[in-house]
């Protein structure tokens, strides 16, 4: 096979791609170092780390210690506890949270294979069980000789390098039997997952032609930052709003109401923070920006504090992006050093703003900007009641604004082009741009800067879709479309996305997709609403009907009915959006669901099998 | 209540303010900033609600059975402080089904045995129940299996019976301040975590305030909650919705007698008692009903059509199952009535552990087991075991639902004077009943 096209690329953008390799190396090195010293910390306390004291740092101090042990043991715990004069209880309810923190030991070498739906669709199963037969242990624990920890998790945004996993943090990609058993092979022989991991490309394919493209263009550190000379925060407000932007992370807010409303409120200190926790299963776009234009992402932060009138910023990136970390924070510290971050930058007078990186657990409901505040504050990461926006208490009950990675470029590059010339771009209704992560049955999975107004169908084209038949717009949360929709257009008034394109073709089983993503929901739930926590639970038992070959049509229509019923009462997006896919799919794939459902049901039968039911007994028939 | 108000003193200067919202249509006077839960209930607007605490502010909002549409929007009442012009819908036929909904999904969600739990009767999760008339739930039930806690030195954790509300979560406190209670885990696996170090610093009167919060029976003080018997129990006569007492329908026999017929399954019988204790009234159902295949009459075979099967019991074996289809062909209405019938009932406490360890642990492992004399019976005449004990719905359609354990002999009465007649008679409050 052919290696996939990259798309042309302007060639000053290539240049910045080649440096933005250069940063790669160094933090790898950096890395290096710290996985080296990493395993040898067996002594019983802390006493050489530093740890945090407050309970805003509980996540800090909980990745401290797992990085020191392992795992978190139950005297990290009691000293966690105090010293951050919290009962243990509450230590324990967090630390349970999250799927990256374990309360047992983990392994020398941790495993999380990658469980989205178009990993399944790649060879999920294969690479597992390649993964199992080469260490010997079995999935979600360790094995008997407590070197290998071999765990599932959600989508870890390498959709376009399926099937993917992370070691101890580090990303391998296009994962196969083969490869897997030299991987082990390697690790066995006391190599260092740094050294063997795979580069992660940024699959750019694709961005608008002449100069329409907006957030794939050149750049260099500072651009957007000196165009707010020109500027005071009243004006980067009205250019904000002007420019119509709305928050990419899948809300669509609209960004300049947000910042406007956080600038008015009379408390302070403000606070912005960068929701860089892109959990939605086939979304990597801000894996992307981050990797390529991490100034960008500083940039648009500083120019929200400037708007808004904060000094501190927080990126709460997701642990599956460790590896990008230490990227990320060296790009912070570059920026100090030159002035764009930190006391009067650019020589503007008071317009001071710092910086600082959060990482994540393992959390998809944490995208929820609620649950994020929440999470950050050292809670659990359970969405709050919606009586105030984040804008009027937030952070610590302070206003906050959250905007998603893409967002924040987005808003930089209006100040550095002007509002006018982002106007240009995409329709009247929803002007600007859109990256789109596209995975699954193409060619050409990778990302793709789209104008807003774009169709399915040029999309399908442009990525070379195999027999496309089913396709997730904006993740398992957002619609599901069949080719009979495939004209219509990614924007505002039409078909929206937060930026994930899934393409199953035709030879994928519909019902296998349906119960990945009711799966991710039902262990992503917070737990805390009973219609989201019990509802997916149930939608599942309902489910496991249908692949029984058990179901009637009265079932999909209970189906139906139930999914409605979590839309209305859930308590927040999660649990809200969570039936969405079933239900449209219902709609949209009928014929499909006539096929798997038995039609003419006898009445004495309800989705019951006396034969299955008596099969356990039936083993003590000798 | 007037806790309540101290803690939301940032809207002190608005409270004493005047205003009108509409709930239902109905235009309420009252004053700024109060509950909506509680302001509807006060004005005979019944909103269900479970979580909703009136001392615990802000409001947790984490249950959804209160949701209602407020000024268009689907959310939970008992987060929203009524302000001028509120308009709130409460009983559209969406509403009422979603927040039946809810509260069926905790029953399926949980494993309920209400006969068998301390606090039936004083149960908040039970009481809602009653109060919106569910006869049973809609959806299938988990029968998860978790583990009940009995470390704490005081206090027992009944995670069967949570309803993961997070009353103790955000209310229990020892005098420094420190939480006792703490959601853990998440999704379905989230149950409430006790701390066993912070738990014995709550004074006794502390520890039994927390056991008084838990809406079910899932905090238990030992030795402090004991069963007591119906009638003195604080949910057991009276319902909270005012309701008009309505006056029993006049109703017409018809010209022939309704054949019927009766069957216990993996039961215990006592839904059979409880018929018979509807005493005098025997000599009426004589009157009104034929009673055909019957183990009250011990007519064994079907030698006509009936036109009601009343269902006692679950499915435990093939041969349950048998008889269930036959009574499905055989009979026009088919009525469960009692616990097992519902959802499986006391029999179905095995299904959160595997047939075979239950079989395994029964005739292999225990005590008076000789090694290698003893298996597992299996015999072709002996009906085969299925995996979990079925309830009846879950394997024929049932047309009608008598719940209790057992139900009320007034409550099977009604209901066969009902179906028998076409007449709905009103079932009072008293005689609607889970144990």
């Amino acid at each position: 096979m052919a290696p996939p096209r990259e798309h042309p690329v302007t060639e000053s953008f290539q240049r910045f791609f080649r440096e933005s390799d250069c940063f790669r190396k160094a933090a790898f090195l950096q890395r290096k170092e710290v996985a080296v010293n990493r395993k040898k910390s067996t002594k019983s306390d802390n006493s050489d780390i530093i740890l945090p004291t407050d309970r805003i740092g509980l996540l800090d101090y909980l990745w401290a210690v797992q990085n020191a042990h392992g795992y978190i043991r139950s005297e990290d715990i009691s000293a966690c506890a105090k010293a951050l004069k919290i009962s243990q209880i509450d230590v324990e309810g967090v630390v349970s949270f999250y799927h990256f923190f374990h309360r047992k030991p983990a392994g020398e070498f941790t495993i999380y294979l990658n469980k989205s739906p178009v990993c399944e669709c790649k060879g999920f199963e294969r690479v597992k069980e390649a993964f199992e037969a080469a260490t010997g242990g079995k999935f979600n624990g360790v094995d008997p000789s407590g070197e290998w920890g071999l765990f599932e998790t959600a989508c870890i945004g390498l959709s376009d390098m399926e099937p993917a996993a992370l070691i101890e943090f580090y990303p391998f990609t296009n994962l196969n039997s083969l490869k897997v058993r030299d991987i082990v092979a390697k690790l066995k022989q006391g190599a260092n997952p740094a050294d063997i991991c795979d580069p992660v490309p940024d699959h750019i394919r694709s961005v608008p032609d002449s100069d329409k493209a907006i957030l794939l263009r050149d750049y260099n550190p500072g651009i957007a930052l000196e165009a707010l000379k020109d500027h005071t925060p009243e004006s980067v407000l009205e250019a904000i709003k002007k420019s119509g932007l709305r928050g990419m992370g899948g809300a669509f807010f609209p960004t300049g109401f947000k910042w406007e409303a956080c600038r008015k409120d009379p408390e302070s200190p403000k606070y912005i923070f960068c929701n860089a926790d892109e959990g939605e299963p086939g979304t990597f776009k801000d894996r992307v920006l981050m990797n390529s234009l991490p100034g960008l992402m500083l940039e648009g932060m500083a120019i929200a504090g400037y708007a808004v009138g904060s000094e501190t910023g927080t990126i709460y990136l997701r642990a599956e992006y460790t590896w990008m970390k230490d990227k990320i924070q060296h790009t912070i510290d570059h920026f100090r050093k030159m002035n764009l971050l930190g006391k009067d930058i650019c020589g503007i007078e008071g317009f001071n703003f710092n910086i600082r990186l959060q990482l994540g657990a393992g959390a998809y409901v944490c995208g929820e900007e609620t649950a994020m505040l929440n999470s950050l504050e050292g809670k659990r990461g359970e969405p709050r009641n919606k009586r105030f926006f984040p804008t009027e208490r937030g952070y610590l009950q302070k206003p906050t604004v959250i905007n998603n990675v893409e967002t924040f470029c987005a808003a930089a590059r209006i100040i550095q082009l002007g509002v006018d010339h982002y106007l240009q771009t995409g329709t009247p209704t929803s002007p600007g741009t859109k990256l789109l992560s596209v995975s699954g049955d193409c060619r050409l999975p990778g990302i793709y800067e789209i104008e807003w107004g774009t169709t399915v169908r040029e999309i399908l084209e442009k990525c070379e879709a195999d027999r496309p038949h089913f396709i997730q717009v904006s993740g398992p949360s957002g619609e599901c479309i069949s080719m009979v929709e495939a004209d219509r257009a990614i924007a505002m008034d039409d078909l929206v996305s937060e930026g994930s394109i899934m393409i199953f073709s035709r030879s994928r089983d519909i019902l296998s997709i349906l119960r990945n993503y009711n799966h991710f929901f039902k262990h992503e739930s917070c737990g805390l609403c009973t219609p989201c926590r019990a509802g997916n639970f149930i939608l599942e038992k309902k489910l496991d009907l249908f692949a029984a070959k058990l179901a009637h049509p009265s079932d999909v229509e209970e189906v139906r009915s139930w999914g409605e019923i979590m839309k209305l009462t859930c308590r927040c997006g999660l649990g809200k959006t969570a039936p969405n896919a079933l239900l449209m799919a219902q709609e949209k794939f009928p014929e499909y669901f006539a096929s798997i459902v038995d039609q003419n049901p006898e009445r004495l039968s309800k989705g019951f099998s006396l034969k299955d039911a008596v099969r356990e007994y039936d083993r003590f028939s000798s | 209540m007037n806790k309540a108000k101290k803690k939301t003193n940032g809207k002190a200067k608005k409270a004493s303010e005047q205003i009108t919202i509409t709930i239902d249509g109905k235009e309420i006077r009252t004053t700024a900033g109060r509950n909506l839960v509680q302001v509807a209930n006060e004005n005979d607007i019944f909103i269900p609600s479970l979580c909703y605490f009136e001392n615990i502010e802000p409001p947790l909002g984490t249950c959804r059975v209160c949701t209602c549409k407020i000024n268009g929007v689907a959310g939970p009442a008992c987060t929203e402080s009524v302000k001028e012009g509120m308009v709130v819908e409460t009983s559209t036929d969406e509403l009422k089904d979603a927040r039946n909904a809810i509260v069926e999904m905790m029953f399926s969600e949980g494993n309920h045995f209400c006969p068998g739990c301390q606090k039936s009767g004083d149960c908040d999760l039970q009481h809602m129940a009653y109060e919106l008339g569910l006869r049973s739930t809609r959806f299938p039930h988990v029968f998860k299996d978790r583990l009940i806690d009995f470390n704490p030195s005081r206090m027992i954790m009944e995670h069967n019976r949570c309803i993961k509300c997070g009353r103790c979560v955000k209310e229990v406190f020892t005098d420094d301040g420190q939480a006792v209670f703490s959601f853990r885990y998440r999704g379905n696996e989230t149950r409430v975590g006790i701390d066993y170090n912070e738990e014995p610093k709550l004074s006794d009167e502390q520890a039994r305030n927390a056991m008084n919060l838990c809406p079910t029976g899932a905090i238990i003080v030992r030795g402090e909650l004991h069963a007591r018997p119906f009638g003195g129990r604080r949910f057991d006569m009276e319902s909270v919705q005012k309701k008009e007492r309505v006056k029993e329908p006049e109703f017409k026999l018809p010209d022939e007698k309704k054949a019927i017929a009766t069957i216990s399954l993996a039961g215990c019988f006592g839904c059979h008692m409880s018929l018979l204790d509807i005493d005098l009234k025997l000599v009426d159902l004589v009157e009104v009903v034929d009673l055909h295949k019957s183990p009250l009459n011990d007519i064994k075979k079907f030698t006509k059509r009936c036109d009601i099967g009343l269902i006692e019991g679950g499915c435990c074996n093939a041969d349950n199952v048998e008889v269930l289809r036959e009574f499905r062909n055989k009979c026009d209405i088919l009525v469960a009535f009692g616990e097992c019938a519902l959802w499986g009932g006391v029999p179905s406490m095995r299904n959160t552990i595997p047939l075979s360890e239950c079989l395994e642990e029964a005739y292999l492992n225990c005590i008076t087991s000789m090694p290698d004399e003893c298996a597992v019976p299996y015999h072709e005449d002996l009906p085969k075991i299925l995996d979990k004990v079925y309830a009846c719905s879950e394997i024929v359609d049932i047309d009608y639902f008598i719940p209790g354990c057992p139900p009320d002999a007034n409550h099977i009465w009604k209901s066969v004077l009902s179906l028998v007649s076409g007449a709905e008679l009103p079932v009072l409050y008293s005689e609607f009943k889970y144990d």
